[in-house]
């Protein structure tokens, strides 16, 4: 018997889509084959990196986030400026947290100031993430497209019950979609389609499948993608065919086991880091990190994996 | 490859006898292509059937054994590309290398390291499964004083790793009966390790010099020529990038081609491609974990490693038509009292992780109570009649939840608000109060509960 390198026929390609403008745009997705597997399709985009800061201080952070950036988390567009320099990501997201009527409860204009303020601070293309309240988010959204009009950003998330206002803001001011759904791979498609049966363009959708932690419920997170990216390959499913945004910091810091300091380096930059390397095994495309640390090992990997 | 219910057919006498208890050879043959009867039932198979359908029915992926009796690790008899199609079966196994050209003192500290490392996480105790002793000094004494050094500390699966064939039997003289895997077999010496991994009746890993999958399945053609099969592969890839490529041609050439020559499990070694950096090693073997290696050498095994590398190692190969489940009992968050809030949710382990970790998160000492509902989520355990006020009272009653607290109300998950009639009607003395619906509102829920 002799060897022959057993190749996948792929009939699918995922969406190639643009984000930000000029020279520091960014494309995302693209690829016509599973992770790794250039052998046997393209890859034309490395998986990119969005490090994520907060519009108000994140009380709620872990104690190894809150001392890598210590005061400079107190003031957004500084925090954002010093991302944008030191760390260096693809894009910067900027979560509304503070608009979460159980936190601060900002208003729409309160919001869109700090995007403005963030808009001016840096030269990578921005996310902005609600506190994903869905109507707090309804009432925040359009504002806060309008402060980052034309700079062709990233906004999220839709959910089903509110994914047209979602729709309706970023077609205004020229940005693209995170749609948001609840980690099943029907639920992620029917919302998809709701977005492009309301004359939402498919090529502005980035999906989330719902990203959970190493150790709660990684695993769903991991099958989802990989039949999304089964779909969208070898099916030719065009509502599949989105790029897959994993939203790991928010989730890997929330566990107990992240809370342990007593290591050489921090326990949650691991499960950060594992928890990222875990989807972009089954197929995410784009990763939203916090812990500057994780995004080098990821980064370091991804160089290694991707460029020759 | 398995064969379909008609090209076994072809194979049985087709008597139609019923002594196998099928009524017709047809109906026999459907039911050993569904692996739900055995060829031995048919007493009048004949030896070409046998020989045939013996080969057919060998896992694609051979089951290797390293170690003996309690320190024993299985891997391979993986049968599937992606986990959803059925299950990954056979935890991939972290081993630690251990180089002979380490002092003595630091063996040992690496020793006393690897004992005290035992990790419980979701009722599974977990430890670096495999120690790797490797010949780096070349000399015959240093690598069987290190493997005796391992033998004294620690009772783990061994692998030997040698260039030189003589060090290596010296080795196996001390510990062959603990039937350690043996590294490596190559194209120069594949006849004389294949001769002393039969004689020792150890596992053996097979490495191409000339490298690429082409030459390493002719040098497992040889070796299985010589009447052994107990091998694991080492692709030994020349980068990262074609590492987890040749990872991938291997399992699927196997799974999906029947090809026997890669059908073996897979060691990889992290530390070829981490530059010196214990962080990026544990990266690549996060890699490993979820793409098909079986065998993970690392020379790192610290707490914040193996820690985040078991739990991804448990996520992957949880059966993902079994739910995980955790235990039915009453878990204390926090150092909860007789005036803490008492909830109730089920005991699927995802739901449980999530509520127990908001509790926890909320800062609010309170008593979780786990309802035993078969390993389902609050809303499918209440749609399939599993999570129901009779479930909740006989809980209630039979935990022991009544002589923990001296207050009688009742936190249920918001989207079983319908239970609460029920439930009242039945625990007279009890108040159900009507938490959130998603575990997200838990910590301002019990927030504002406690002032």
């Amino acid at each position: 018997m002799s060897f022959t390198i057993p190749k996948e026929i792929y009939s699918g390609k995922i969406k190639e889509m643009s984000v930000g403008n000029g020279d520091k745009s960014v494309k995302v997705g693209g690829e016509s084959t599973f992770p790794f597997l250039t052998f046997e399709g393209e890859i034309p985009n490395i998986p990119r990196i969005a490090v994520e800061i907060t519009d108000v201080y994140p009380e709620d952070w872990a104690d190894p986030l809150k001392s890598v950036y210590g005061d400079i988390m107190k003031d957004v567009s500084g925090w954002a400026k010093y991302v944008e320099e030191k760390i260096k990501p693809d894009m910067l997201a900027l979560r509304l947290i503070g608009t979460h009527p159980d936190r601060q409860n900002r208003s729409a204009i309160e919001a869109a100031d700090t995007v403005k303020k963030v808009v001016d601070a840096i030269n990578i293309p921005l996310i902005i993430l609600g506190s994903n309240h869905v109507e707090k988010d309804t009432e925040i959204i359009q504002k806060c497209a309008e402060a980052a009009k034309g700079k062709s950003a990233i906004i999220g998330k839709a959910q089903e019950a509110n994914y047209k206002t979602f729709a309706a803001a970023a077609t205004s001011c020229g940005h693209s979609i995170i749609a948001l759904s609840d980690l099943d791979i029907n639920l992620a498609k029917q919302l998809n389609i709701l977005l492009t049966q309301s004359g939402f363009p498919a090529e502005k959708i980035f999906m989330d499948t719902m990203s959970s932690a190493l150790g709660y419920g990684m695993e769903y997170t991991f099958s989802v993608i990989e039949r999304i990216k089964i779909a969208a390959l070898m099916q030719n499913d065009t509502m599949m065919q989105m790029p897959i945004v994993n939203d790991v910091g928010i989730e890997a810091w929330k566990v107990k086991e992240s809370k342990d300091t007593t290591t050489e380096v921090p326990m949650g930059v691991m499960w950060e880091a594992i928890t990222s390397m875990s989807f972009l095994s089954a197929g995410g495309d784009m990763l939203i990190m916090r812990h500057p640390e994780a995004v080098n090992i990821i980064r370091k990997t991804v160089n290694k994996l991707y460029i020759k | 490859m398995a064969l379909s219910g008609i090209q076994i057919f072809k194979y049985l006498p087709k008597t139609n006898c019923g002594k196998c208890k099928f009524p017709t050879c047809l109906a026999f043959a459907m039911k050993l292509a569904a692996k739900q009867a055995s060829l031995d039932d048919c007493p009048d198979a004949s030896n070409e059937a046998k020989e045939i359908l013996g080969a057919a029915s060998e896992p694609p992926i051979r089951l290797i054994k390293i170690g003996t009796g309690e320190d024993l690790y299985k891997v391979g008899e993986e049968a599937v590309m992606f986990r959803h199609e059925k299950t990954f079966y056979n935890p991939c196994g972290f081993s630690r290398m251990i180089k002979d050209t380490d002092s003595t003192d630091n063996i040992k500290l690496i020793i006393s390291n690897l004992n005290d490392f035992v990790y419980e996480r979701v009722g599974q105790h977990l430890k670096v499964d495999i120690i790797y002793i490797k010949n780096e000094s070349g000399d015959k004494d240093k690598f069987v004083n290190t493997v005796k050094l391992v033998q004294a500390g620690i009772k783990r699966p061994l692998i030997l790793d040698s260039s030189n064939i003589d060090n290596l039997k010296a080795a196996l003289d001390i510990c062959a009966d603990k039937k350690p895997l043996i590294y490596a077999a190559n194209e120069d010496n594949y006849e004389t390790m294949t001769a002393l991994a039969k004689e020792k009746g150890c596992s053996l890993v097979v490495t191409s010099i000339q490298g690429g999958l082409e030459a390493l399945s002719v040098l497992t053609e040889k070796i299985t020529g010589l009447g052994f099969k107990d091998i694991v592969l080492d692709p030994a890839s020349k980068s990262l990038s074609s590492l987890v490529q040749e990872l991938t041609q291997i399992r699927r050439a196997a799974i999906k081609k029947s090809f026997k020559p890669l059908g073996f499990p897979v060691i990889i070694f992290s530390g070829r491609y981490s530059d010196g950096d214990r962080l990026l090693e544990a990266n690549i073997s996060a890699i490993g974990v979820s793409k098909y290696a079986s065998i993970i050498v690392m020379n790192d095994t610290s707490r914040e490693i193996m820690i985040p590398l078991f739990a991804m190692r448990q996520n992957i190969y949880t059966d993902p038509q079994k739910p995980m489940q955790v235990e039915e009992k009453i878990y204390k968050i926090g150092e909860a009292n007789e005036d803490s809030p008492v909830l109730i949710t089920t005991n699927f382990s995802l739901t449980y992780f999530i509520v127990a970790g908001e509790v926890e998160n909320s800062k609010v000492p309170s008593w979780l109570v786990v309802a035993n509902v078969e390993g389902l989520s609050v809303l499918t355990a209440w749609a399939a009649g599993k999570f129901t006020p009779e479930k909740i009272t006989k809980l209630v009653k039979e935990s022991g939840i009544e002589s923990m607290v001296k207050h009688r109300k009742l936190i249920i998950p918001g989207y079983v608000a319908v239970l609460s009639g029920g439930i009242e009607s039945k625990l007279p003395d009890w108040k159900i109060q009507v938490g959130p619906r998603e575990a997200s509102g838990i910590i301002n829920f019990l927030k504002n509960y406690a002032a």
